[in-house]
């Protein structure tokens, strides 16, 4: 059974069509990329997976259960979890505190008014366990505010991961990173994906990064799906190389 | 952290030093007894209204109204129901909270100013004015809290003590991390799975608790009920006292308190227009000093 079941799904802005009539599966443990050129609708078409939108027509099915009008936090409770194009943290708190706050909530303590000692130690084993496998270990009392790009981002998805997705979104993880950066959260994405066995839908400019890390990639323009394959045939396709691609796909 | 940790405790040592001798060393400065009192009272309440500024991020000009509540309440009880003491301060509280909890859900959904806006309605109602503006008598007999205003101050401290202390360990607590989430990055917060709207009640109510109390406190301080403790520039008193204090501090609220209240004390023997002169200096504060008095104190400290 599919994790994720998207049928038929648009969304209006006024007389907009943003997105019209997408549909899409994804199956768990598998990392899926949404390719397209600017204003193509991907990230709209996020924001109605995540609960940020509502979707105008069309159905959202999670694990067999039927999403469409759930509220994003409790989308998360049944394992959603997502990142954002412009990183969203607490940049006025330590990167420790950050991850935390993700842990606390995922372990179901986020009324709790009191910890155990236990309880307490298990959650700061978590935290380090957590900050360890996303390199950030060394930053842990710095405020993520004042971290670097990558080292936020970092921050961002080990947070997403404190919650135990078991569908991770991603909105274009590596936007306004260096090669080192880039490189460095593309190799943290694989690993992640590997250790954890989580299904990843990710949007992404960087062409390198797609075919580098998806399984399955669909291209999406102007509101409606154009394609769906591997990168090989998304590669070959000549309607994407057309639309979007360009020489891109050669290289 | 080690250090930043050492100087909390040590700036909550220092201030249980200073409210626990105050009967003792205000009257050596000048002061009186009463006025430590008003300090410790509109302290709660501006402490009260900065767990929900300073540590949800959420601003409120309408606590006046819980703070009016808790005085009316504690005062119509002793004046119609009962002459005791403590349980005027219980129904003055309950009745507060409860309001905030019934008109929370109402106003939770608006953020920012259109939130501060609708306080400010639901605060800035005069229906309950000129109810009863008599002397409320005490029929307490143990401790004669109404001639002794020493005794009544301590009063007032254990109930602060009280309050204070079940606001610090919330805010230390899974809970009360939640709300710093929130006051950080609202959007971060609903995505990692915090139902926002239930956690801001939450706070609101915690918070409209405390202001409700100290109302309450606030009508036995006095011995009537004042109508313009409802009004909402009263709500514009407390927000005043946590930014001059500093409202990203647990204690900034209560220093700011101590200087609105001896401001007033003093100023308004000298001059009607007293408000003018807290005013300037409270934009004084606000433009050079955004983290409030407790914010130079504190980076006096660390150079």
């Amino acid at each position: 059974m599919s994790l994720l079941r998207v049928e038929n799904v648009s969304k209006y802005f006024g007389s907009l069509i943003a997105v019209n009539n997408i549909s899409m599966n994804v199956e768990p443990g598998e990392l899926r990329a949404i390719i397209g050129p600017n204003g193509a609708g991907k990230t709209t078409f996020f924001n109605l997976i995540s609960g940020f939108l509502t979707p105008s027509s069309g159905r959202i099915v999670f694990d067999g259960e039927d999403i469409t009008a759930l509220r994003p936090a409790r989308r998360v409770w049944r394992g959603m979890a997502r990142t954002f194009q412009i990183t969203e943290v607490f940049p006025e708190l330590p990167v420790r505190e950050n991850l935390r706050i993700a842990v606390e909530v995922a372990a179901g303590d986020r009324l709790n008014p009191w910890l155990s000692r236990d309880a307490d130690g298990e959650i700061r084993a978590r935290v380090a366990e957590l900050m360890d496998r996303g390199g950030l270990a060394e930053k842990a009392d710095r405020l993520v505010g004042e971290l670097a790009h990558g080292d936020q981002r970092a921050t961002e998805i080990m947070m997403a991961l404190a919650l135990k997705p078991r569908l991770l979104l991603l909105d274009e993880p590596t936007a306004g990173m260096g090669d080192q950066e880039t490189y460095d959260i593309t190799q943290l994405i694989r690993k992640l994906h590997r250790e954890e066995k989580l299904a990843i839908v990710l949007i992404e400019h960087d062409m390198r990064v797609v075919f580098h890390l998806a399984d399955r990639i669909m291209v999406l323009a102007e509101g409606e799906p154009l394609a769906e394959g591997t990168p090989r045939e998304i590669g070959a396709n000549e309607a994407v190389q057309a639309a979007y691609l360009g020489t891109a796909a050669a290289a | 952290m080690r250090g930043d940790d050492l100087q909390k405790r040590a700036a909550t040592a220092i201030v249980w030093l200073l409210l626990l001798g105050m009967p003792f060393w205000l009257p050596a400065i000048g002061g009186y007894t009463e006025l430590g009192s008003r300090v410790v009272v509109l302290g709660l309440a501006a402490m009260s209204l900065n767990f929900l500024l300073g540590y949800t991020g959420v601003l409120s000009f309408g606590h006046a109204a819980y703070f009016g509540l808790g005085a009316y309440g504690a005062g119509m009880t002793l004046k119609y129901l009962v002459p005791s003491t403590s349980l005027g301060i219980l129904v003055g509280t309950l009745v507060g909270t409860l309001a905030a909890a019934i008109i929370g859900p109402l106003i939770i959904r608006l953020r920012g100013v259109y939130f501060a806006m609708v306080t400010i309605a639901f605060g800035g109602d005069d229906g309950l004015i000129g109810w009863t503006r008599q002397p409320l008598d005490f029929g307490f007999a143990k401790i004669d809290i109404l001639h002794n205003p020493v005794a009544f101050y301590y009063l007032i401290l254990v109930l602060f003590a009280l309050a204070t202390g079940c606001m610090a360990w919330l805010l230390r607590s899974p809970f009360g991390r939640t709300l710093l989430a929130i006051r950080e990055n609202e959007r971060r917060a609903r995505f990692l799975g915090i139902p926002v709207d239930q956690h801001i009640w939450i706070s609101w109510v915690i918070s409209c608790c405390f202001v409700s109390l100290a109302g309450a406190l606030y009508a036995l301080l006095n011995n009537f009920v004042d109508p313009r403790a409802l009004y909402w520039t009263q709500s514009g008193d407390f927000v005043i006292m946590a930014v001059l204090g500093g409202m990203r501090s647990f204690w900034g609220p209560l220093l700011g308190a101590a200087i609105f209240v001896v401001l007033q004390d003093y100023l308004s023997s000298q001059t009607q227009n007293w408000m003018s002169l807290v005013g300037l200096f409270f934009v004084l504060v606000v433009l050079f000093f955004p983290r409030g008095v407790l914010g130079i104190i504190r980076r006096r400290a660390a150079a």
